[in-house]
């Protein structure tokens, strides 16, 4: 046993100080994300050199990745990620997993437990095929649900991921520790996103670090949601319990419940970051007629406030900024390649002949496929 | 007849030294209060006043003054010289005592304890003179689901959605009739709902043709006595607003004595002249859910399903339960009216004594419409009481999408809230239709003023938001994580879904 019981209840008596996950907890980060267009596999070191070039934008309290196409073995299968309180909570889940799921491998992530992540709460990986082999809308809801039934233990236990082909990453530390933590240079992922995470508070819980991810989708987010209170009651209505707490979650699940209708990438981000009502008025129909439809029937799910996300889902990248844009994030590009960062400097490090740079406009997505992988859309 | 034992309410009070004898308060006084004397002196009767301050504000010289009458004998805290008048009135009387407006005992108000957030450091504040700050909001029915059409790139509309109305703020004049109050009020209410982008509404006493040029901007009401209902009058609104009850006297019919129904209200009501227009208390084929669901589809039916259709009911015990049942009937807006919900004319008791304060009615209704996935499928409409844009705002925070303006609008007007609109007597020209008052309120500069108000509130509401780092009212609604309760017990909290102040977000 790596993490003994002790340490874990140990764990949870910080949690409870931290009243990380009870409550929201504001912070900056910082964000990168890179795509390579023709599906190629790149090595999770990219990204964790990203990141730890804008070590400055984080403070130590969380930081995490995900990258799309690193088990290539078990492509079809659906990657559970979990972070677990102690054995006890893993059997529950566990229990709740085989409702609607056939586990067919399950094991620890492979960690480095090292310094103050000794500390670290069990992570554990499945696999797993759904029992009824159903429509991609149902086995939507079976992920939404399980998530959902497992989020309801948090602190406990929480869902990392859970996607196909999909892993996310995540904890307390700083991003260079977490990359070394999770030996994400294991990895080969044809898109990989990453946080560094730097909240006003002291959080000591590992799910409130970035990225969020619930199905095909998994997000990194900079910046606070001011409309956190209406996104969450609109969720509510569609089966979503905002349990994590915290802003990253709204928006993880918001784009879900978009994807969950068939709506394309433009659309979901129009929905986010609408265009404004005078903007609408000039445009030509029949665009107009569909956004200011967008706007009404989904006015509750804008995201208000400033921030930055880069999203990551099978085949593609999405970046968007908020309406306002007020929060940093910059696309370059490089032969096949698509990079984006807080900073350009992290872009400039990893690809010193960047071709082209440019700071995404506020609430106009930035949308790329990756043309191997966009085959198994979902959508 | 002998001796009243019901002692004045007001004093009028006199100063001679400044008073001219110009005899504006005797033509002002809707209540025939001043009077020449044989001596040419102008006296007043005490017992007459209902302290409208007309003459007050009109008086050129400032010689009047109107104080409460508070000496009236050994008045105590639970004996208040109010409930001693109430029973000295009803020991004469024999009769039921008639009030107006909205209930004004000292019951809590939820909204003055409720506190508004602002931004600060990790989440910009966004000044509303530079950025665009966006109050418009839409009502009607809406598909949980929107379908699009056609290839990535150049998707569209896959079909017509469901009618929508669209306010440039969410706030709207609340029903008030022709026949409660003056045509040139109703033309007020109209011309600024017009020039604002909002709505008003007919209430139950049909359309005066004078109404022709504001159909765009207005409600027609459905009623129990289904005054002036017609087709032409369903087709002319652009909400058909069915009324169950009203904040101000639930579970109360309506009634307009017939010296009060002159030929214009008799022909726009459909009634003759001097007869009295009775609204029963329940819809006579409204006797429960499945009624009103029928209701609701013939009026549908009748306008091709080209309007929503709103019910309005005043705020009860189980407002959750009978919200979510209209939901389920069909309607496509839901408008909950509060305790301190306006009236022209109610038994004062059930005014003071029945109903819920508006904020509870909204954030139960808009709680239990969520635990039941229909809160994204309606729009829920405030009323009774909303004060100032802080209220309005706080309406919404709670789930709201817009709220209906009664009393706020008709205190514009110059209502001077004396809660005698059931005399018809208002000396403000508002709650009358006799000619010699009415004429006080001319329609256009009426207009402007509310115009003025509602424009205050625009940039109050944008402040609000703005300071909350927030530049769309869509994002307002139920957030109720922006609100926090100052010195509410848990339980009253918890009902309000609001977390105590000093909590974090
Ligand atoms: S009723 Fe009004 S106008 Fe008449 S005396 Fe009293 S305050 Fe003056
Ligand atoms: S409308 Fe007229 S009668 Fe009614 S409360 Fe206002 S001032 Fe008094």
């Amino acid at each position: 046993m790596v993490c003994g019981v002790e340490e874990m209840a140990e764990r949870r008596a910080d949690d409870h100080q931290s009243y990380e996950g009870k409550i929201r907890i504001p912070s900056g980060c910082a964000v990168a994300g890179f795509i390579n267009k023709t599906g190629e596999r790149v090595n999770g070191r990219t990204i964790a050199e990203m990141m730890a070039l804008m070590k400055e934008r984080s403070n130590g309290l969380g930081a995490g990745y995900a990258a799309y196409g690193i088990y290539p073995d078990y492509r079809r299968a659906y990657a559970f990620h979990l972070i677990l309180a102690d054995h006890q909570t893993r059997e529950e889940v566990e229990a709740i997993l085989a409702r609607n799921f056939r586990i067919t491998e399950g094991h620890e992530i492979p960690v480095r437990r090292t310094g103050r992540n000794k500390k670290a709460p069990l992570l554990w990986r499945y696999f797993c095929d759904p029992l009824r082999l159903d429509r991609d809308s149902a086995l939507d809801e079976l992920l939404l649900a399980t998530t959902m039934r497992i989020n309801r233990l948090a602190p406990r236990a929480s869902v990392m991921s859970c996607g196909q082909n999909l892993g996310v990453f995540k904890g307390v530390g700083d991003p260079e520790e977490i990359a070394e933590f999770y030996r994400i240079d294991q990895y080969h992922g044809y898109s990989w996103i990453g946080h560094g995470r730097f909240p006003t508070n002291t959080p000591g819980w590992w799910g409130g670090a970035h990225p969020f991810s619930l199905g095909e989708i998994a997000v990194v987010h900079n910046g606070e949601l001011s409309s956190y209170g209406t996104n969450k009651s609109v969720l509510e209505n569609f089966g979503y319990e905002l349990s994590l707490r915290t802003d990253t979650e709204v928006m993880a699940y918001a784009i879900h419940h978009l994807r969950r209708q068939n709506m394309s990438w433009p659309m979901v981000a129009k929905v986010l970051a609408p265009p404004h009502w005078a903007e609408l008025e000039r445009m030509a129909e029949p665009e107009r007629e569909l956004a200011a439809a967008l706007r009404r029937i989904y006015g509750g799910l804008l995201m208000n406030g400033p921030f930055s996300i880069i999203v990551a889902f099978q085949g593609g990248l999405m970046a968007l900024n908020d309406r306002l844009k007020l929060r940093a994030l910059v696309a370059g590009t490089s032969g096949t390649g698509l990079y984006l960062a807080s900073e350009e400097a992290a872009i400039r490090q990893v690809c010193p002949r960047v071709e082209e740079v440019w700071p995404l406009p506020g609430g106009e997505a930035l949308i790329c496929c990756a043309e191997e992988e966009s085959a198994c859309h979902v959508a | 007849m002998p001796r009243s034992l019901v002692p004045p309410e007001f004093l009028v009070h006199r100063d001679e030294g400044r008073c001219t004898k110009c005899k504006a308060c005797i033509r002002q006084c809707g209540f025939g209060v001043h009077a020449e004397g044989p001596d040419d002196r102008i006296s007043a009767n005490d017992q007459r006043c209902v302290n409208c301050q007309r003459c007050v504000v009109m008086c050129p010289t400032g010689a009047l003054k109107i104080t409460a009458n508070k000496e009236i004998g050994r008045e105590n805290a639970y004996w208040s010289a109010e409930r001693l008048r109430e029973i000295w009135r009803q020991a004469e009387s024999g009769g039921a005592i008639l009030t107006s407006m909205g209930c004004d005992r000292n019951y809590p108000v939820y909204f003055d304890h409720l506190l508004l957030n602002a931004s600060q450091v990790t989440n910009p504040s966004i000044d509303p003179l530079r950025e665009p700050m966006e109050i418009r909001t839409f009502l009607g029915r809406k598909p949980e689901k929107l379908s699009i059409a056609g290839p990535p790139g150049e998707e569209r509309l896959a079909g017509p959605l469901p009618p929508e109305v669209r306010l440039e703020m969410p706030v709207m004049f609340a029903a008030m009739s022709f026949g409660s109050i003056s045509k040139n009020t109703v033309l007020a209410l109209a011309k600024a709902a017009k020039r604002m982008g909002i709505m008003f509404n007919t209430g139950e006493g049909g359309m005066n043709p004078a109404l022709g040029p504001f159909r765009d901007h207005m409600i027609v009401q459905v009623a129990s006595g289904r005054f002036g209902v017609d087709s032409a009058y369903l087709e002319a609104g652009r909400i058909i607003e069915i009324k169950i009850g009203q904040g101000a006297k639930p579970g109360i019919g309506g009634h307009l004595p017939g010296e009060k129904v002159n030929a214009e209200i008799a022909r726009t009501r459909g009634i003759p002249t001097g007869a009295d227009a009775i609204s029963p208390a329940p819809h006579h084929d409204i006797y429960s859910i499945e009624d009103l669901r029928q209701l609701i589809y013939t009026l549908k039916e009748a306008t091709d399903y080209q309007k929503p259709v709103a019910v309005k009911i005043a705020a009860v015990h189980n407002v959750a339960a009978i919200a979510s049942g209209i939901v389920r009937a069909g309607a496509d807006i839901v408008v909950l009216d509060g305790l301190r919900g306006g009236t022209g004319a109610a038994p004062k008791m059930i005014r003071d004594h029945i109903g819920l304060p508006v904020e509870l009615a909204i954030a139960v209704v808009d709680r239990r419409l969520r635990e039941e996935g229909l809160r994204e499928q309606v729009s829920l409409v405030a009323g009774g009481g909303i004060r100032s844009s802080a209220d309005l705002l706080k309406v919404i925070c709670l789930g709201a999408d817009a709220a209906y303006l009664g009393t706020a609008a008709l205190l514009a007007l110059g209502c001077h809230l004396c809660q005698r609109c059931y005399t018809g007597k208002c000396s403000w020209g508002i709650a009358t239709q006799d000619p010699s008052l009415t004429k006080r309120v001319d329609p256009e500069a009426g207009a402007d003023r509310l115009v003025n108000l509602l424009t205050a509130w625009q940039h109050e509401l944008k402040e609000f938001m703005g300071a909350m780092g927030i530049n769309a009212l869509e994002s307002m609604r139920g957030n109720r994580l922006q609100l926090r309760g100052v010195g509410l017990p848990q339980n009253e909290l918890d009902q309000l879904g609001v977390k105590q102040a000093g909590e974090a977000m």
